[in-house]
């Protein structure tokens, strides 16, 4: 299931490579990015495994074990220019043949690194957070553009949510029409939100498919 | 059965010839260009399409071995010798120049002297490689061994007016020459590194001159190593760090290695992290554990403190909350016993 029309265009870009895959990698065929790779790409040691799942599950719970065990293919995590991508083995054994500074994004990015070493979940990641996610907030069509420039989502936009959530749990954002728009995290419980301020904040934002358009240069 | 004739051996003979001839030769509407320096062919006429498009791969194997025969022709048309039971023949100079495999290689940059000499517009002028001796009487090289006016070589030197008559000359000569070859070799050596892209290393501080906070930390790092097992046993002072970056090299897994391995331990990273009881840290735990010990220990002992300062009439020493502390009174039997004993010693060092 693919969540936004912005995220599938960024796909349909990337097919235009004469390889027959759902999710191949991009490169830059000609450029020279001067000092961004210096180091080559390769498996999460325990520690980044660690704070990757342990960001993810604040999501989707225990149906990571879905992404890392799946019927399908065999899939991985490896990290590439601090970010970590989730890929195929067939893309990455085909990745491996293109050089390391020309290599931008390869199956999925779900999220970088920070330089002291904490996990930041992207809105690329959305695709795998919408169908596991445990917990959803529904936006009103009023308030969705609001939240689509990055604002958090307060009462008076708040249309359903997901019964027992508590406060500070990771939340995916959904439009009424259960389009997914992006993550956050709650501020108030389920039953604290039902006495509640309008203006009072319900969500903070995190990550909304509009940085598709905002941060369009840093996405991979 | 019939020999067969005469003839008939000789058509089959031409027969025969005729096919070993079709193999070697091709025709061709257009030479070939030929560059046996390189053992090179260029084939000017335009493959055909038509053939191509029926034959495919098949046409342009026999196109190639054609070429490939007519190259070969080639060199036997060059004067062959016989070396050791082997055919050999010496290939003509190449025709074609190829360009170089490398790029070429990257010119010197000019030393500190060069760019100086750039700057201020200084030319060097060319002198000759002898000098009239005029000791000598005869022409000798200007430089090296055995040469013109050699000034290390005189018999006799002056003693200046200002030197002092018991210092030696010669010797004076000596040492200065000998630090203008070092200086010289220091200059080399810095030119050298400038061009490889790296500062001139700092030169070594000598003994006992201040040196930095930064400085003092490396020579201690070095000083720890530079014991028989390389550091290996040398126990660090108390509240001291460890010095960073000379850490072990981290090791990560293969990008394609165990792909069943990897995911078996995400599985059970996820197990981990999934289960609810939450995990005994032995050392965390014991520390925890000390801690709250001390924090007891702390605070009954403020406890008794204050219980002294409230029935502080019964303190000997004068007034206030740690006068309490000193005073025997119903406090731990501990508490008392070190509080008389401190008040006596204390005591003792006023007078």
């Amino acid at each position: 299931m693919l969540s936004s029309s912005t995220s599938t265009a960024a796909i349909l870009d990337a097919s235009r490579l004469p390889l027959p895959l759902s999710r191949p990698f991009l490169f830059r065929p000609g450029a020279s990015s001067a000092c961004l790779a210096e180091r080559r790409m390769r498996p999460l040691t325990e520690e980044e495994t660690r704070a990757l799942f342990e960001r993810l599950s604040k999501y989707i719970g225990e149906n990571i074990k879905l992404l890392v065990d799946r019927p399908d293919g065999t899939y991985c995590f490896r990290l590439h220019n601090e970010r970590v991508y989730y890929v195929s083995e067939k893309i990455l054994k085909l990745a491996t043949s293109i050089a390391r500074e020309k290599l931008v994004s390869l199956g999925t990015c779900f999220g970088k690194f920070t330089k002291s070493q904490k996990f930041r979940l992207h809105i690329t990641a959305l695709d795998y957070l919408a169908p596991y996610a445990k917990y959803k907030i529904w936006v009103k069509p009023g308030a969705e553009q609001s939240f689509l420039y990055g604002n958090h989502v307060l009462k008076s936009g708040l249309g359903r949510i997901t019964e027992n959530t508590n406060q500070y749990q990771g939340v995916v954002v959904y439009s009424m029409s259960d389009i997914p728009l992006g993550f956050g995290v709650a501020a108030k419980s389920t039953q604290e939100c039902r006495k509640l301020d309008p203006m009072a904040i319900v969500v903070f934002h995190q990550a909304d498919i509009g940085e598709y358009v905002r941060h369009e240069e840093t996405l991979t | 059965m019939a020999t067969p004739g005469v003839e008939e051996l000789l058509a089959r003979a031409e027969q025969e010839e005729a096919l070993s001839l079709r193999q070697i030769t091709v025709h061709k509407e257009l030479d070939l260009e030929y560059d046996l320096g390189n053992l090179l062919a260029m084939d000017p006429n335009p493959p055909e399409a038509s053939e191509f498009r029926r034959h495919g791969g098949d046409y342009l194997r026999a196109l190639a071995r054609g070429n490939t025969q007519l190259l070969i022709n080639q060199l036997w048309q060059v004067p062959s010798e016989r070396v050791e039971e082997t055919v050999v023949v010496r290939l003509p100079e190449a025709n074609l120049r190829l360009p170089r495999e490398k790029p070429p290689p990257r010119a010197r940059p000019p030393t500190r002297w060069e760019q100086f000499a750039k700057l201020k517009g200084i030319r060097k002028r060319k002198k000759s490689n002898i000098a009239w001796d005029e000791a000598q009487g005869e022409w000798r090289r200007r430089w090296g061994y055995k040469r013109a006016n050699d000034p290390t070589k005189k018999w006799l030197i002056e003693v200046p007016a200002t030197a002092d008559p018991n210092e030696d000359q010669f010797a004076k000569l000596l040492q200065a020459k000998k630090e203008r070859v070092a200086k010289n070799e220091l200059q080399r050596l810095r030119n050298i590194a400038r061009s490889q892209g790296r500062e001139p290393p700092a030169p070594v501080p000598p003994p006992g001159a201040p040196r930095s906070r930064a400085q003092l930390g490396k020579e201690l790092q070095v000083t720890r190593r530079s014991t028989a097992s390389v550091g290996r046993f040398q126990a660090l002072l108390p509240r001291e760090k460890e010095p960073r970056g000379v850490g072990k090299k981290r090791r990560f897994q293969p990008l394609l290695g165990d792909m069943a391995a990897e995911k078996q331990r995400q599985l059970e990273l996820l197990g981990a992290l999934n289960r609810k009881e939450p995990r005994l840290d032995v050392t965390r735990a014991a520390n925890k554990q000390l801690r709250e010990d001390e924090q007891e220990a702390a605070r009954s002992k403020k406890r008794r403190g204050a219980g002294r300062a409230g029935t502080g009439k019964k303190g000997k020493g004068p007034g206030g909350a740690r006068a309490g502390k000193k005073g025997k009174g119903p406090g731990g039997i501990r508490a008392g016993k070190k509080g008389k004993g401190r008040t006596g010693k204390r005591n003792k060092q006023e007078h």
